[in-house]
């Protein structure tokens, strides 16, 4: 059966292939337009009222949610699958505890920008304080940062000397570590989690226009454009120096090392980055959710991050926004069926990875890897 | 820091450490056989381990299992549901290969594919169970209840421990003269060798990765029979955690190495039973997975290195 489904494929694939390479084709500011085109479609997304298209927003289904909060977690998710993108898609390495970036990016605005968090209690008390301070919100986005990236030092250290197999498996206790002190420890406020998370007009309170608990449109909009800012960024980083040397690794990393790339200290660096961006993310979403608790930082989170990264098409940035996008989205579409989506998850994640192994949306040069490693197929008697 | 209890009670939390690793030992075997030759981590094989424990439960809910059951019956619960167990997980674990694997390796797929495979085959084995099974945490009836057998010094040892340790060092020590004494077992070590070279002199690759995903399978229905008589209980999700732990007991030990399995798995067992005493069962965790990566750091391939493909020939 697969052998028909993969004919299916072949005819599908060179169609999809044609339409690849004539958008690259178009002159450049043709395809300027197109994706400034394809930015205004997703600001104007939350309102999404084009005949046709209604089907697709969620709260057309009975139970579904809010289609503006929806959006907002697909926007987590692609910024997710961005950080994760550089890790394992563009420096080649295996990252099973990426959820573990994520909660540290949470639980750093959580303990110094909500006023009851025993960590901003502590320095209230020492200071002598007011009961209502707690450190701004704008000032929490590089604490965050710092300490995720310090965190992704700290794991890759001792780590990525390691051999890929293993550093999967460190990783992934890793994640698995920082869930279990967030909730054993006193100072992250243990199984309760934290209250009160601020957002970029302060705690939240019923007072908050733009930002407030209950329209989600304002946090869609704050998260599409830190989107389009690392978007930009990353792909200025994937064309430097920086960049070349992650594939140049990815490849072969001890080809790389003898034409001088020293791979230790780029693969921290990619660890580093991606950590940053994980952190970053898990910082808009405790803002936007106002209460974190260590339940939502769960290891099956971290496997689902990168099936995002693997389904899109690791290394292609449009790809794993693609992926992470349909991981986040098709559950909350198909709400109705919500006791068989995690089994249709693992049958469609076999099936892809059968029939397009690249992904999606592949990077031409990884899907040219792919095929050469094909045609390279060891003996078989 | 509980220092008092466990220096007090040392012999006690050895022995309970020794056979709760021992059941993480024998799923190690698994990860290690198919990593030793694939260079693969099979992330279904921790469902191949969670269809043992049901198949166990299924085959004594058909033998009429009750509590305590007189000792000729208990007999042959004991090996009716090891029958069963191992004959599901072996039955999966061959399926998961053939449906998923073989397909990849056709492809020469690199290792990431095969682990999204592998964590896509994971899911949909464990939903199809809670689907069918219900999502609650399933009972047994206790078939083998716990009685002291000997006792030295302050330290009891009890028949389901010493079942526990004393089938997985069997089964141990049968796995390891099959790999190296036998014409098959000489099959898998070459394959894990060199797959081309092997392949060239004749060996049947496709028949030895069978093999070893059997053997694999075989030994988590043994462990599920045990899990169930030490634990009475199991779950759809019920390999998620253990498959995690036996995985970096196999790591621990230095992963494709059959002794390094029981090793870490041993040790892993000791481990968490220590930090569990020292601070609360809620850090047992933390422990194992700290204790990995400081052997990890002073000896990158395990306790005792890599070496299924390098072992005597």
């Amino acid at each position: 059966m697969t052998d028909t489904l993969r004919r299916i494929n072949d005819v599908r694939r060179q169609a999809a292939g044609s339409v690849g390479d004539r958008w690259r084709a178009l002159p450049r500011w043709q395809r300027a337009i197109g994706f400034l085109a394809f930015v205004v479609f997703l600001y104007y997304l939350p309102y999404l009222g084009i005949p046709g298209l209604i089907w697709l927003r969620t709260d057309t289904t009975p139970q579904g949610n809010d289609w503006a909060g929806v959006l907002f977690i697909c926007a987590v998710y692609v910024l997710i699958a961005l950080g994760l993108n550089i890790v394992v898609g563009l420096a080649g390495l295996l990252d099973l505890g990426y959820v573990g970036f994520f909660a540290i990016g949470a639980y750093s605005v959580a303990l110094f920008g909500s006023t009851q968090s025993p960590v901003v209690e502590a320095l209230q008390n020492r200071f002598g304080l007011s009961p209502e301070w707690a450190v701004a919100w704008a000032i929490c986005l590089p604490i965050a940062i710092m300490f995720t990236m310090i965190s992704g030092v700290i794991l890759g250290w001792p780590t990525l000397r390691l051999r890929g197999d293993y550093l999967a498996i460190v990783t992934l206790g890793f994640g698995e570590i920082i869930r279990i002190v967030a909730r054993n420890s006193t100072f992250t406020g243990g199984p309760q989690g934290i209250a009160a998370i601020p957002g970029p007009q302060g705690a939240p309170s019923a007072d908050n226009t733009i930002f407030g608990l209950v329209d989600a449109k304002p946090w869609y909009w704050l998260a599409l454009s830190v989107i389009l800012v690392v978007v930009i960024g990353v792909r200025r980083l994937e064309n430097s120096r920086v960049g070349r040397a992650w594939l140049a690794i990815r490849e072969d990393e001890d080809a790389a090392a003898v034409m001088g790339v020293p791979g230790f200290k780029f693969k921290l660096w990619a660890f580093a980055m991606g950590a940053a961006i994980g952190g970053l993310s898990g910082f808009l979403f405790a803002s936007r959710n106002a209460f974190i608790d260590p339940t939502q930082f769960n290891v099956n989170l971290s496997i689902l991050f990168v099936a995002m990264v693997v389904v899109g098409g690791a290394g292609n940035m449009a790809g794993v926004a693609l992926g992470a996008f349909l991981l986040a989205y098709l559950p909350e579409r198909f709400r109705e069926f919500s006791d068989y989506r995690t089994l249709a998850f693992g049958v469609a994640l076999v099936l892809i990875m059968l029939l397009r192994p690249q992904g999606l949306i592949p990077s031409r040069r990884r899907a040219r890897e792919l095929h050469d490693r094909a045609e390279e197929v060891p003996a078989n008697v | 820091m509980n220092f008092a209890e466990l220096i007090g009670h040392l012999g006690q939390h050895t022995v309970d450490g020794l056979s709760k690793g021992a059941i993480y030992a024998l799923v190690a075997l698994g990860y290690t056989l198919v990593y030793g030759v694939l260079k693969l981590i099979n992330f279904a094989h921790s469902e191949v381990f969670m269809i043992g424990t049901f198949a166990v439960v299924g085959a004594w809910t058909l033998m009429g299992a009750t509590d305590n059951p007189p000792f000729g019956t208990m007999i042959l619960l004991l090996v009716g549901g090891l029958i069963a167990g191992v004959a599901a997980s072996g039955a999966t674990a061959v399926a998961v290969e053939r449906i998923a694997y073989r397909r990849l390796r056709r492809m020469n797929a690199p290792p990431l594919i095969f682990l999204i495979t592998a964590i896509g085959v994971s899911l949909v084995l464990s939903e199809t169970f809670g689907l069918w099974q219900g999502r609650l945490v399933k009972g047994m009836p206790n078939v083998l209840p716990r009685k002291v057998v000997f006792t030295i010094g302050n330290t009891t040892i009890d028949n389901r421990q010493l079942l526990t340790v004393v089938a997985a060092l069997v089964m141990m020590f049968a796995l390891d003269q099959f790999i190296n004494r036998t014409r098959y077992g000489r099959g898998v070590r070459a394959v894990a060798q060199s797959p081309d070279t092997a392949a060239l002199m004749g060996v049947n690759k496709d028949r030895v990765i069978v093999l070893i995903f059997l053997l694999g399978g075989l030994l988590a229905g043994a462990a599920a029979l045990l899990y169930n008589v030490r634990y009475g209980n199991t779950r759809f999700n019920v390999g998620f955690l253990l498959g995690l732990k036996a995985f970096t007991a196999a790591v621990l030990g230095g992963i494709g190495n059959l002794r390094g399995a029981l090793l870490g798995g041993l040790l892993l067992g000791v481990v968490e039973v220590y930090a569990a005493t020292l601070t609360s069962s809620a850090w047992e965790d933390v422990a194992a997975f700290v204790v990995l990566v400081v052997v990890l750091l002073f000896r990158p391939t395990g306790l005792l290195g890599e070496s299924l493909g390098r072992a005597r020939a």
